[in-house]
């Protein structure tokens, strides 16, 4: 197997073929098996080997561009599991860009948040509200639901509105540190759910518990976005601006200071880093993301009520980043990845399976280990192998790698007459 | 001329008063220490200047603009960049990083140029590298770039902690301990590499130090804290025959034989 490796590092053509023919294989078998939940986890499993290719970047993305867009779409099409599929692609690609957005606030500026999920709790009730009749309720005028044509401008919407709430709320917050943080955060996540929770009284905004019901579906030019195959590829479009943004972000001027606030919040302020602003910035841009899933998932469901935005979520979105490798764009969106497929496919085809056999009577279980009770647990102990095993995440977090030669050139320029520079001398005299 | 004035300046932590009614003038140009025991009150006197800690009366002031009031990072845009008793680096990211966060605050790169990558905020990205490489050339430590900061040598740590405060451009650096852990050879380095810097960089050191030796060497103004106050200010030779500083440091029976 070394050898192997060893062979296949440095020959590129080696790596295409090798990817391309595993593509070939897992999407043919998914083709022509349709029903088989393997070969679909296969197929995606292909996105993780292309990033340990050593491929140029932007070959990178056109290979994913292409799997994502039209390979996988394509080949689960034919079978009866289609729309499935595509629900589960469609709610990793929300989870993505949630855990994205908290890697943000928790891995690279170092705040811990126990109520992220509000934020997407405010985009999709943003949506909701206005895109069924309930804004009437309050609405002076206009009339209510608004056509589901306004969609694309809720998504810019609910990524502002998250966002000022993230400053909102980061304005108080940010004024205790460490454990306290996550404990203020915890509260504010809960207080944003109750508050949707019981603000049906006095002007009903919400309609409190009962949710709001037959959310408008997107439209554009009379095409109305209905079944999750559709949703895969609005999810996708957003994914990709989010990714885009976060690495540019991450390695620039602004990323950096999110560094050294994460680092030692004393050391940032004596460089000039405005600390509050810099923590503000990460609480609104981290919020925006999940602002703008919060109004996919409105418009996906047809229907939000509280209940979707427990501190549950929160916790999960909070172990997809923690798992995957804190910083680590690469890590939180793999992090991301296992825990939604774990959840919502392998864990429930495990649990299915099981509780096919001991119907059959092939085996049988007590009742305190029933399957379903065990799916929590095997979750929990998947997680604690993890955390032994990759406590960096399964991605870890890496830093850039300058280019000296490059540099060394251009420094030259930054001299002033008066200044010797005896490169790797400077402090040996 | 006078580019730091610190008048009166009192701190009170509860009961114990660090710093008490305490007068500097620190010269343009100067390389100036601030000396006394332990717990004399020397950080806590840097603290108050760098905004870390806010005075409970008197006045800090650079050239004729008071720092009362003002934050840390305001101070640092005013143009005063300190190290660390206990090394402060960004232990998790690159040697380079840590000098280009130095930069932070000339850089103008906002939001939306960040989004879009645009050509000026590109130009700046690359000036700012290439100065935060000049500034490790300037202390020696080029060769390493890329390495995590947390990973370099005590020494290094220190030389970085002084590559990243003057990639703030200064016009006066305060240096905690700069020679604390170093050896007698790394510790001549460093007095040679003080001299040079205010040489090259028209910058106003004042350093805190218990190496005498670099002490007496270095400084042209020396002032000596004990239990939160100053007992003596004047040239090196005059401090070393204080009667006071010889009691503060020896105890009191070094300076009255029985």
């Amino acid at each position: 197997m070394n050898k192997l490796t060893s062979k296949l590092k440095g020959n590129k053509l080696a790596q295409i073929i090798l990817l391309v023919l595993y593509v070939l294989i897992t999407s043919l078998s998914l083709y022509l098996a349709q029903a088989s939940v393997t070969a679909f986890l296969l197929l995606l499993f292909s996105l993780l080997l292309l990033y340990y290719t050593e491929l140029p970047d932007r070959l990178k993305w056109l290979i994913a561009g292409v799997v994502l867009i039209g390979v996988i779409p394509f080949v689960s099409s034919t079978g009866p599991g289609y729309q499935s599929y595509m629900e589960v692609a469609t709610v990793v690609g929300i989870y993505v860009a949630m855990a994205l957005g908290l890697n943000i606030v928790v891995g690279l500026a170092g705040l811990l948040d126990l109520g992220f999920v509000a934020f997407f709790a405010i985009g999709a009730y943003t949506y909701g509200i206005f895109a069924t009749g309930q804004a009437a309720n309050f609405m002076p005028f206009g009339t209510f639901p608004l056509s589901g044509e306004s969609f694309w401008i809720f998504i810019l919407i609910g990524c502002f509105v998250a966002a000022l709430f993230g400053v909102l709320l980061g304005i108080p917050v940010l004024r205790v540190k460490g454990d306290y943080l996550a404990i203020v955060t915890l509260g504010f996540g809960e207080i944003i759910r109750i508050v949707f929770n019981n603000l049906d009284k006095p002007v009903n905004i919400t309609n409190g518990a009962m949710g709001l019901a037959s959310v408008k579906p997107p439209e554009i030019f009379g095409y109305q976005f209905v079944y999750p195959n559709q949703f895969y590829f609005i999810v996708l479009a957003i994914l990709f601006l989010v990714i885009l943004a976060v690495r540019r972000f991450e390695f620039s001027k602004i990323g950096r200071s999110w560094k050294a606030v994460r680092e030692n919040e004393i050391a940032a302020q004596s460089m000039g880093i405005h600390l509050v602003r810099t923590k503000l910035l990460a609480f609104a841009i981290g919020a925006s993301f999940s602002g703008m899933m919060g109004v996919v998932f409105a418009a996906k469901q047809t229907f939000v009520d509280p209940t979707s935005f427990t501190l549950l979520e929160s916790i999960t979105i909070l172990v997809m980043v923690i798992l995957g490798g804190m910083g680590s764009v690469p890590g939180v969106i793999l992090g991301a990845a296992v825990i939604t497929i774990l959840n919502l496919q392998v864990l429930t085809e495990v649990t299915n399976y099981l509780n096919q056999l001991s119907l059959d009577g092939v085996i049988s279980f007590p009742e305190a280990l029933a399957p379903a009770k065990m799916q929590r647990f095997i979750f929990g102990a998947i997680l604690i192998i993890f955390a032994i095993y990759r406590p960096q995440g399964l991605i870890p977090s890496k830093n850039p790698v300058f280019d000296e030669e490059s540099l060394k050139e251009g420094s030259k320029k930054h001299r002033k007459e008066k200044i010797t520079v005896e490169p790797d001398k400077g402090f040996q005299a | 001329m006078s580019i730091l004035t610190v008048s009166n300046l009192t701190k009170q932590f509860g009961g114990l008063v660090a710093v008490n009614s305490v007068d500097m003038a620190v010269e343009k140009g100067s390389i100036t220490a601030v000396i006394g025991p332990n717990g004399a009150g020397k950080t806590t006197f840097f603290n108050l200047i760098t905004g870390v800690y806010q005075p409970d009366n008197g006045n800090v002031q650079l050239g004729s603009t008071s720092l009362v009031g003002l934050k840390p990072h305001e101070i640092s845009r005013h143009g005063i960049a300190r190290t660390f008793q206990n090394i402060r680096l960004f232990s998790n990211i690159t040697v380079l990083e840590n000098v280009m966060v130095g930069l932070h605050k000339q850089l103008k790169a906002g939001i939306v140029g960040t989004l879009f990558q645009t050509k000026k905020v590109r130009e700046e990205e690359q000036l700012a590298k290439e100065e935060a490489y000049h500034w490790l050339e300037y202390v020696g430590l080029a060769k390493h770039l890329n390495e995590d900061a947390q990973n370099l040598s005590y020494g290094a740590q220190r030389r970085l902690e002084i590559a990243r405060a003057l990639a703030t451009k200064p016009k006066l650096l305060l240096l905690d301990e700069p020679a604390a852990g170093m050896n007698p050879r790394e510790t001549r380095e460093l007095t040679e590499f003080i001299h040079r810097m205010r040489e090259d960089l028209d910058v106003t050191i004042v350093l805190i130090e218990h190496d005498m030796k670099l002490v007496m060497e270095i400084s042209e103004q020396i002032f000596v804290l004990d239990h939160g106050e100053k007992i003596a200010e004047g040239k090196p030779a005059e401090i070393r025959n204080d009667v006071k500083v010889i009691e503060a440091y020896l105890g009191k029976s070094a300076v009255t034989p029985a």
